[in-house]
């Protein structure tokens, strides 16, 4: 007979060996998948997932980079997520973001100095953003509707308005879009100690800590837990649960936008459908294997993202289908993601 | 002696670094009703969830009838004949008493064969019980009487029953116990969880007293008296009196005219309910639950939508301001305050996954013109709050979720009453607190009276009501059906005015 009881103190140091603990046994069942599948030595594999972000420098930096994009979607989807208003449209965020950036390196080119545009298209990224989350944040405060639907459609909203655009802007019928204004680089955010991506690094891990601040120590961000753990009280309380509700939901998408504006103006200066790539919903992942702080989000979106970049190499050097990277990387993560229930709950054995 | 029916023997109990029971030896016999005393915390209710199969013992044995008996979940009880009446009912309200009867038993559904089975029960112990009728359409005691019938329908012979008489008026509780007694003379094992002593003296032939996990003793209910079990369950001695200072120059604080609530799906809450509260008074609201209580201290607070009348605070000179229409925020700066503590104790007024001292920043949070919060004032009031109102918690970084019920509801009085209002509401503040930490609370709402406060106190027993208030406004179906002065009016008074008008069945 097993039986289950909830841990009433787990110290930090239990916490952190059955998360070891858990890390350790995925990757022996991943080298025993992978062993079984492929009949390759799952020593060289696991070299070579480590090779895919970290053999090159500019493998390292784009570790970074994409590693700051996936962080700065969690930190837009947190603040919602903690008030239990269930964002899942920060894909949709940041592609309107995108677009609105773009929309202006299309059409402004190198009419203004690039320091202007950028600043035009940071502000422009980050309304729209706040627009789109702003849009279902309104009804839910206002009419109560459900949160989840609303904006997983603005998603779809967004991927047709990016579509729209590009059969517009790209003359030969082409779904793809060139880079905007490669000749002059006007919009592009520049280069800083010879690094094409450093700026975004350090506006992501600025808006870390402001969203850690923002989070644990302002009064708004008290009200969001509130509203979070118990709308009922927030009510007894004298709380504008509207207000918050509207409120949180813009800060979100604003942060989704920004992502956006990273994402063009910093990373690729164009925009396609999948520029997000799926990590708006990535991100829900991230934030809530960190429990939704900032810090640790630093550690698990660079986790993901690691694996990511090595399950692409492990394909590519071993020339296996794509989907293996799938699997090692879901057998992880279902370890990492299950550990949580061993250091929540005791199982106990008792003889009958 | 006879076999017990059940016996307990050294039975622990531990969550986490918590022993609930610690080593409980007690025996239960048929045709007795057990009185089982304890203050809030002190492992009641645990000792007879480990009987009813929801828990399971770390160590020790259970015997029924004289037999090792391993129960490991509600349906091992049930073999064992054993049924337990939750204080919260588990009933689907949608469905009809009959329904939630068989609800569960694995045999052919057979409604004809079970409501005459039902009958049978009915008659044989005096119940009343339609079991065509809805749960949605019954009143609290009839949900009970479901609950009850239920067990018994399932073959029980011993019957735990949790806190019953909590939510029922002295009338519905007189019943209750009529229909215990004829139980008991059928030779069926009764235990009966109960704060109050009055119904421990009236009802049980023993009682048990657990004290923080403990066995304590028993005794026989017929040679000793409610000073002698209140000192076992505490521990030391206790004054049983509730004090009732005389108000000291009484003035009108709070003028309720007319006030008429009609709820979203428009039925009336409140009709035309006008009163007076004093400052330095005491000023009880009875009511059977339901009847306009909540809506009423919501409308002053400023939370609740209000159809037609006047609410006025009057200020120190004299100035009438009217309530209705402002924000909840403003309507506590001018020191109104409201505490209601909900069946759930947790629900309004107390977030559960937040430790005490962001608990009491729920009031404080927006003082002050910095975008951050200050923690700083909150800690230290947390802190006051648990050593004046001796709080059991490891300490004021602990989510108030982890503290048991009584701790939870000192937090939340506490945390109002230091906002020094001048008008406390405060709604079943003592909601299954032991007799201890009961006392507490009467003495700080004294306490506010002495500071010229007006105390709005809705309270379920009736007599404490009548020993700590000055005045009862007594409130039946949204309406106003009387208004006693406490010093020369007995409870029986006050339950029939409680019933008195037709808006709700008794």
């Amino acid at each position: 007979m097993i039986y289950i009881s909830r841990r009433t103190d787990a110290p930090l140091k239990k916490a952190v060996a059955i998360k070891a603990f858990a890390i350790l046994l995925s990757l022996v069942v991943c080298a025993l998948v992978l062993f079984v599948m492929t009949r390759l030595n799952p020593l060289d594999i696991y070299i070579a997932m480590f090779k895919g972000s970290l053999s090159t420098q500019r493998k390292f930096w784009a570790l970074l980079q994409n590693t700051a994009i996936l962080l700065c979607i969690s930190l837009a989807v947190t603040p919602a997520f903690k008030m239990k208003f269930w964002n899942l449209g920060a894909e949709g965020q940041v592609l309107i973001g995108a677009l609105v950036s773009a929309t202006f390196m299309f059409y402004i080119q190198d009419s203004w100095p690039s320091w202007l545009l950028i600043l035009v298209m940071l502000v422009a990224s980050v309304a729209a953003g706040l627009i789109w989350a702003g849009i279902p944040g309104y009804f839910k405060a206002r009419f109560g509707t459900n949160e989840t639907l609303f904006t997983l459609m603005m998603n779809y909203v967004a991927i047709q308005l990016v579509k729209f655009c590009i059969a517009v802007w790209v003359p030969n019928g082409s779904s793809v879009m060139g880079v905007l204004n490669r000749q002059t680089q006007c919009g592009w955010i520049p280069s800083l100690f010879g690094q094409k991506y450093l700026i975004n690094i350090l506006i992501v891990a600025l808006l870390t800590v402001l969203m850690y601040i923002y989070l644990k120590y302002s009064k708004q961000g008290y009200e969001i837990s509130v509203v979070g753990e118990s709308e009922k009280t927030a009510r007894y309380i004298g709380i504008n649960v509207k207000k918050v509700i509207l409120r949180t939901a813009c800060i979100s998408g604003a942060i989704g936008g920004l992502a956006g504006f990273l994402l063009c103006a910093g990373t690729g200066h164009t925009v396609s459908a999948t520029l997000a790539g799926g990590n708006g919903f990535t991100a829900v992942l991230v934030s809530w294997l960190a429990k939704f702080n900032p810090f640790g989000m630093i550690l698990t979106s660079l986790l993901i993202v690691f694996l990511q970049k090595g399950s692409g190499e492990i394909a590519q050097a071993f020339r296996l289908s794509d989907n293996i990277s799938d699997v090692t990387t879901g057998i992880i993560l279902f370890f990492i993601i299950g550990s949580e229930f061993f250091i929540n709950y005791k199982i106990h054995l008792r003889r009958k | 002696m006879a076999v017990p029916a059940i016996e307990l023997r050294n039975i622990t109990k531990t969550f986490g670094s918590v022993v609930a029971n610690d080593n409980v030896s007690l025996s239960v016999y048929r045709g007795e009703i057990l009185a089982l005393l304890g203050e809030n915390g002190s492992g009641k209710t645990t000792l007879m969830n480990m009987i009813s199969g929801i828990y399971h013992q770390d160590s020790g044995e259970i015997f029924i009838d004289g037999k090792e008996a391993v129960i490991n979940s509600p349906k091992d009880a049930f073999d064992y004949k054993i049924g337990m009446i939750h204080q919260h009912f588990k009933l689907v309200d949608v469905f009809t008493a009959a329904e939630n009867i068989v609800l569960g038993i694995r045999k052919t559904l057979d409604l004809a064969g079970t409501k005459k089975k039902i009958q049978e029960i009915c008659r044989k112990y005096g119940f009343e019980v339609n079991p065509d009728q809805k749960i949605y359409d019954m009143t609290v005691s009839q949900k009970q009487t479901v609950e009850i019938v239920k067990v018994l329908y399932r073959g029980a012979d011993i019957l735990i029953l949790d806190e019953p008489t909590a939510v029922l008026t002295p009338q519905e509780t007189d019943r209750l116990f009529a229909v215990l007694r004829n139980m008991r003379n059928d030779g069926k094992a009764i235990v009966i969880i109960t704060h109050k002593m009055h119904e421990v003296e009236a009802l049980s032939d023993r009682v048990a007293v657990l004290r923080k996990g403990q066995f304590i003793g028993t005794l026989k209910t017929s040679e000793t008296d409610a000073q002698e079990m209140t000192n076992m369950m505490v521990g030391h001695q206790v004054s049983l009196n509730i004090e009732r200072p005389e108000p000291l120059d009484p003035k009108p604080r709070l003028v309720v005219e007319n006030l008429t609530v009609v709820d979203q799906d428009g039925i009336k809450k409140l009709d035309n309910v006008s009163f007076t509260a004093n400052s330095g008074e005491i000023l009880g609201i009875a009511g059977i639950s339901g009847c306009g209580q909540k809506e009423l201290l919501e409308s002053i607070a400023g939370l609740q939508p209000v159809e037609s009348g006047n609410i006025y605070f009057i200020k120190n000179d004299g100035e009438r301001e009217q309530l209705i229409g402002l924000e909840p925020l403003k309507i506590k700066e001018l020191g109104v305050a409201l505490s209601f503590v909900p069946e759930d104790r947790l629900g309004m007024g107390l977030v559960a996954n937040m430790d005490l001292v962001d608990n009491m920043m729920l009031r404080s949070y927006t003082n002050g013109k910095s975008m951050f919060t200050d923690r700083k004032s909150p800690t230290k009031l947390a802190k006051q709050v648990v050593d004046f109102l001796e709080v059991i918690t490891p300490n004021v970084f602990t989510p108030v979720r982890k503290l048991s019920g009584g701790n939870v509801q000192k937090v939340l009085v506490g945390r109002e009453i230091s906002n020094a209002p001048s008008v406390l509401m405060t709604a079943y503040a003592t909601r299954g607190l032991d007799i201890n930490s009961s006392y507490t609370i009467y003495d700080m709402i004294n306490m506010q009276k002495d500071r010229q406060v007006a105390v709005l106190y809705v309270g379920e027993d009736l007599d404490v009501l009548l020993e700590l208030c000055d005045k009862v406004l007594v409130l039946c179906g949204g309406k106003v059906s009387g208004m006693v002065d406490c010093r020369n009016t007995d409870k029986h008074t006050v339950g029939a005015l409680m019933t008195r008008l037709g808006g709700v069945k008794a």
